[in-house]
């Protein structure tokens, strides 16, 4: 086990390193700024006294690094300092729409992953059919498609012609589970449309780069059925870029949802940074971008860790 | 309509039974399907589902057979040693090289198509299509014709010069690290993976609230994000290639990297190449939409696709689909885009599945 | 569908074609073959590549690969009808009746599966016994076939096994449900030939045992020679002929299968042996060399090489002849010991060598395939070395390419301009050699570059090489596993094993006995021409 369990802890150790990196871009990015924070947040027409003032207030005065330390270590704790434009601490802003998110992705995810797993091993079944063609061109439509396109389609014709569901994705306190699941059933299948199509593509195309090894032959020379060679001699070698497929869009449910909950008016954390953008709330946008750039490393992580598992040659060393 | 009704009819009958002749079983069950499904939505008083169903079929038929057409046509005008490829073109593909041809000549002669200016304000706000006003007017009475064709020199014009600098940047590097290794590659490769770890759209987020969103920043942002993707598939092609004997042999005859790269390696990665970069394009294209589409994207009033859909989304909660011609005229360029790609990919990969 | 009527063949083809598909549309790939095979014969089946014996092979299962089809003919198994079958039906027979043992054993056992598991698959698919009683009967047959430790070998995974273990245990896997025939698809060729031996062996003997039926399919002759009752002869998809094996060897009747046969008899003449003091050309001095540095591949190797001759190093796969071939062109600097020139050392790393160090020694690979880059043409394969070195332009250019390929046996006028997708395996090679003589050198590396070709191609390429060395007094150094091709052409062998020069001297010294033990090993253990060489041997060696 001693080469499988290094290969784990060095994929984690540059995990983190990645992870370290990139709060650093985000942070200093924003040092970047021609000027800087207090004289961009107050506009031009300010003076020079109220500038310093503002300086003064968020702590701007001090060395770059030692900032970046405080910050850094208040975001391990959720502390994310406080909001530019309506003072209020950054973390609590956050919590709920990340909660909200959260649930979104996860609704889209349960819905989409098996769908996608199945219809690609069907597709790689049925491959070179009619059928398969079809698949081929519906899935590559929509994958190209932008996410608002496919959600004011699904708008017009479950919400607005027929009334099926709501078009807005309001969220209030008290609405029961089923109640919630309907809400949110249109931005959740807008997600399932745009990734089932991708994942199963993928799902199809491991499967069939897999049939031309002779293993495969062996296998249909010894009289299992078609089906059976998919499933118990193709799928299990699969793995690897399967699970790769599934993290990238995992990933991308939680981070690509911005355009989907602005559409919606979810309340999730996505709208919240869309805001934070156009207010130049920086504090805001540092907080959801680390967040979210955490999420896609820790996925592409699991992922990675989920690929080497998956190898038996790694699984049983010599 | 009901011509429309009786034609769809016949037309499904018709494939149905050619398809029993032709003893094709697949072909058989979707016409099966189709038919048997409409007749029952006809009978349970789903008239406009049926509706529906026969403007989508038009409009496939019309692709299909502006595609065959354009087929027909093109292989007029090729050289003669691409004659068998414009003959075995799938229609998906030849769909998709017509689409991306008329976007780029509305593009090119975009002043000279549009019958009014980008900018200019014609007519009352969110007027209906008309004789004059093609495609109805936006929410400042602009003719909406017009900006799209406008757009196809904006949207499209900013995406292809984004894509140009991400793969000329990420295409360099990506081969001479396959041809030099050592160190170039370690710390190409390890910039590449930070700047990957940060979801496309969010980083350019960040980087849009920091430096504003002139043309100039979206290029640049557009680049830095899709360049290491570029890197990646140079390097791998190109490593592909490295390992070849008949690298070996040029570099036991002393060949210098240069020679290597243009010589000995390029020749054999040029087809992955152009196919990512159709990709890298789609990719561009819809994170620059994406971005316009949140307002912070190209600024008003320049006529851009996204900034369009959100100038007018509101039109939906009445179910006016004026907001999807922006819309679909993104998703058909890309899916265009993409079929071509796709029939690259499979042309060249050799495999016979 | 399926006619039953019972005859005393267990496998008969009668007029088969299948066709294959490729650019030009579909093309034949077999042309009509009949075929019998009675319960418990072997029939071997011989040709070069191309000839169809593994679509053949495929299709006495009724199997037709992706992208080849049925055309016209039966196939009658048994009294099944194979090619009307439905795939239930030759679902119901493969494994159980009708098993396939193919080439290349690594490849194809499934990774993700214990050895055990893939072999009791068939008896559980088939319901023929249950999974304990299938396990049982593993451990048996692994002991059968002579596998170290039968008990415990079946747990472990594919890649945790030898090949010559797993080409055993892919047999042992064909046996698992007792089948009436059995398709061997070249199972030695990728084996050492030491190891060949053991599976031959096991093979032949299980075969006996179980008195199964099988078509054992091969380019080797002298294999064929010890496994099979009769041997049929294929040349493009059509029969040529076929005899019990004892007459085809004694007296082919064919002048292709004569031609065949005669293969193995080029040698290439003895050469003055080098002067008393004359200084070697490139000379190798203890060296010590390793990828990683505690994994030493070549171990204190030192030989020389004289101007005008050929020394072929000789080794099974794993004994660093490759290696050496690295050393000597640069491309691996040795740990320890150098290389020289004329007795000048030369710099250990190519790019520290000088363009003219570079020119003097050449190589020529294996596979063809990548050893040219197929997006470039003839003309400009052969003339970059020549224009590189010796600055030639234009028609002078044109001129040199064009002598070149007239000194490889090829018209320039017609392939000046093809590219190599453009030629046959040969053809190929041949302007490897081309490109490898533009540049002039004083040595040529000659790395295994006739083991992925015909044995009627090769020979080509050996007599071409010998002509060009008399012609151009030229060096070579032939890097080979196969003891004929340095029968046919060395003039000094130096012989490794796991690293180490074992052997080395003249080829008279190395080949006349008595031999270092290994050396003897290895002489002994290439099959001949001989249908009761493998009983012999083995009886010799108890």
């Amino acid at each position: 086990m001693g080469d499988i369990t290094f290969l784990i802890l060095k994929r984690l150790g540059f995990g983190l390193m990645t992870l370290l990196i990139v709060s650093i871009v985000i942070f200093f990015a924003v040092e970047l700024l021609p000027g800087d924070i207090a004289e961009t947040v107050l506009g031009q027409a300010a003076t020079a006294e109220t500038v310093e003032a503002f300086r003064n207030k968020i702590g701007l005065n001090r060395p770059a690094f030692v900032r970046y330390f405080e910050w850094l270590s208040g975001a391990v704790t959720g502390d994310f300092g406080v909001s530019l434009v309506t003072d209020n601490p950054v973390g609590n802003a956050i919590a709920e729409r990340l909660s909200n998110t959260l649930f979104l992705a996860t609704y889209a995810a349960v819905i989409a992953v098996p769908v996608a797993i199945f219809l690609g091993i069907l597709v790689a079944l049925l491959r070179n059919t009619i059928f398969d063609r079809l698949t081929n061109i519906a899935t590559l439509a929509s994958i190209s498609s932008p996410e608002f396109f496919v959600a004011y389609i699904l708008i017009i014709y479950l919400s607005v012609k027929t009334g099926f569901f709501p078009p807005i994705a309001n969220l209030s306190g008290n609405m029961s589970f089923p109640e919630l699941l309907t809400r949110t059933f249109l931005p959740a299948l807008t997600l399932v449309l745009v990734t089932t199509a991708h994942m199963m593509r993928m799902t199809r195309a491991a499967i069939i780069n897999l049939l031309a090894e002779p293993y495969i032959e062996m296998a249909r020379m010894k009289g299992v059925s078609r089906w059976k060679v998919i499933v118990r001699h193709t799928l299990p070698n699969a793995w690897a870029p399967i699970i790769t497929v599934v993290a990238l869009n995992m990933a991308y449910l939680i981070t690509g949802v911005v355009l989907v909950e602005v559409v919606f008016v979810y309340p999730g954390i996505g709208q919240l940074l869309v805001d934070a953008v156009s207010k130049r709330d920086f504090p805001i946008v540092q907080a959801c971008c680390l967040i979210f750039a955490a999420t896609f490393i820790l996925l592409n992580l699991a992922a990675d860790v989920g690929a080497i598992l998956s190898n038996p040659r790694l699984r049983n060393p010599k | 309509m009901t011509i429309d009704v009786f034609v769809y009819f016949a037309a499904l009958a018709l494939m149905l039974v050619l398809s029993v002749v032709k003893e094709r079983r697949d072909l058989k069950t979707i016409w099966l399907f189709l038919l048997v499904g409409s007749i029952l939505l006809l009978i349970f008083d789903k008239a406009y589902v049926v509706f529906t169903m026969i403007t989508a079929a038009k409009v496939l038929a019309a692709s299909m057979g502006a595609a065959f057409l354009f087929r027909l046509t093109l292989r007029h005008f090729v050289p003669a040693d691409l004659v068998k490829e414009v003959v075995t073109l799938p229609l998906t593909a030849a769909f998709g090289l017509l689409v991306i041809l008329i976007t780029a000549l509305t593009g090119i002669f975009a002043p000279w198509i549009a019958p009014f200016g980008e900018a200019e304000i014609v007519t009352s706000s969110f007027a209906p299509a008309d004789q004059i006003h093609l495609l109805g007017s936006d929410q400042l009475g602009r003719d909406m014709f017009s900006r799209i064709v406008y757009g196809a020199r904006n949207s499209v014009g900013l995406a292809f010069a984004a894509t140009c600098l991400a793969f000329f940047v990420g295409a360099s590097a990506g081969l001479m690290a396959a041809v030099k290794g050592g160190w170039f590659d370690q710390i190409a490769g390890r910039l590449a993976d930070v700047i990957m770890s940060v979801p496309s759209l969010i980083f350019a987020l960040l980087i849009l609230s920091i430096f504003g969103t002139s043309i100039f920043v979206i290029i640049l942002v557009a680049a830095a994000i899709y360049s290491p993707r570029v890197f990646r598939l140079a390097r791998a092609v190109g490593r592909n290639t490295v390992v070849m004997e008949f690298i070996e042999a040029a570099r036991l005859r002393g060949e210098g990297d240069w020679y290597l790269i243009r010589r000995e390696i390029l020749p054999n990665t040029t087809a992955p190449l152009i196919a990512e970069l159709g990709l890298v394009f789609c990719y561009v294209f819809l994170l620059i939409a994406g971005l316009s589409f949140l307002g912070l994207g190209l600024q008003p009033p320049t006529a851009d696709w996204g900034s369009m859909v959100r100038e007018n989304a509101a039109l939906i909660s009445f179910g006016d689909v004026t907001p999807l011609i922006p819309a679909s005229a993104i998703a058909l360029l890309t899916i265009s885009i993409n079929f071509v790609v796709d029939w690259m990919l499979h042309r060249t990969s050799g495999l016979k599945e | 569908m399926s006619i039953e009527n019972k005859t005393e063949f267990i496998l008969e083809m009668r007029g088969l074609c299948v066709d294959g598909y490729s650019n030009e549309g579909w093309m034949p790939i077999l042309k009509g073959i009949d075929l019998n095979l009675r319960r418990g014969e072997i029939l071997g089946l011989i040709g070069e590549s191309g000839a169809g014996k593994s679509t053949l092979g495929a299709a006495a299962m009724g199997y037709v690969r992706d992208g080849t089809r049925f055309a016209s003919g039966s196939v009658n198994f048994d009294g099944i009808e194979l090619t009307f079958a439905t795939e239930a039906q030759k679902n119901a027979l493969r494994g159980a009746r009708i098993a396939y043992v193919a080439q290349s054993a690594a490849a194809s056992f499934n990774p993700a599966h214990k050895l055990i598991d893939q072999h009791c698959e068939a008896p559980l698919q088939h319901r023929l016994r249950t999974k304990t009683a299938a396990q049982k009967d593993a451990i048996q047959l692994y002991e059968q076939l002579r596998l170290p430790n039968p008990k415990e070998i079946g747990f472990r995974y594919p890649h945790q096994v030898s090949g010559g273990q797993l080409q055993r245990a892919m047999t042992a896997m064909a046996m698992s449900c007792r089948p009436d025939l059995l398709i061997f698809d070249e199972p030695t060729t990728a084996l050492d030939v030491t190891t060949q031996i053991d599976v031959l062996s096991a093979i032949r003997d299980i075969v006996r045992v179980y008195n199964t039926a099988a078509i054992y399919i091969t380019h080797d002759l002298a294999v064929v020679a010890q496994m099979a009752d009769r041997i049929k002869v294929l040349l493009r998809g059509k029969e040529i002929e076929e005899a019990p094996t004892r007459n085809m060897l004694l007296s082919p009747q064919e002048e292709y299968t004569k031609s065949l046969w005669a293969v193995r008899r080029f040698k290439s003449p003895s050469k003055p042996a080098p002067k008393e003091g004359e200084k070697s050309l490139v000379s190798l001095h203890n060296i010590h060399a390793s990828y990683n540095k505690n994994d030493k591949i070549v171990d204190d190797v030192s030989f020389e090489i004289f101007k005008g001759m050929t020394v072929a190093v000789v080794g099974e796969s794993g004994s660093g002849k490759s290696t050496i071939a690295r050393v000597m062109t640069g491309l691996l600097p040795p740990d320890q010991g150098n290389v020289r020139r004329m007795d000048k050392p030369l710099p250990l790393h190519y790019k520290s060598r000088s363009r003219e160090q570079l020119r003097q020694i050449q190589m020529i690979y294996q596979m063809a395939d990548t050893a040219l880059n197929p997006k470039i043409p003839v003309c400009e394969i052969i003339g970059r070395p020549a224009e590189f070195y010796s600055g030639l332009q234009g028609a002078e250019l044109k001129g040199r390419v064009e002598e070149l390929l007239e000194l490889i046996e090829l018209d320039p006028a017609e392939y000046y301009n093809r590219r190599p997708s453009e030629l046959s395996g040969g053809q190929k090679q041949r302007i490897g050699i081309a490109r490898a003589l533009a540049a002039d050198p004083e040595i040529i590396i000659c790395d295994e570059i006739t083991s992925a070709l015909d044995q009627l191609v090769a020979e080509g390429i050996l007599r071409l090489l010998d002509r060009l060395q008399r012609e151009l007094n030229m060096t070579y150094m032939f890097i080979t596993h196969d003891l004929a091709t340095v029968r046919a052409i060395a003039d000094f062998i130096v012989v490794m094993k796991d690293g180490k020069v074992i052997e080395k001297g003249t080829k008279e010294e190395v080949l006349r006995p008595p031999h270092h033990s290994y050396t003897e090993l290895l002489l002994s253990s290439v099959p001949e021409m001989d249908p009761d060489w493998l009983s012999d041997l083995l009886k010799q060696r108890g």
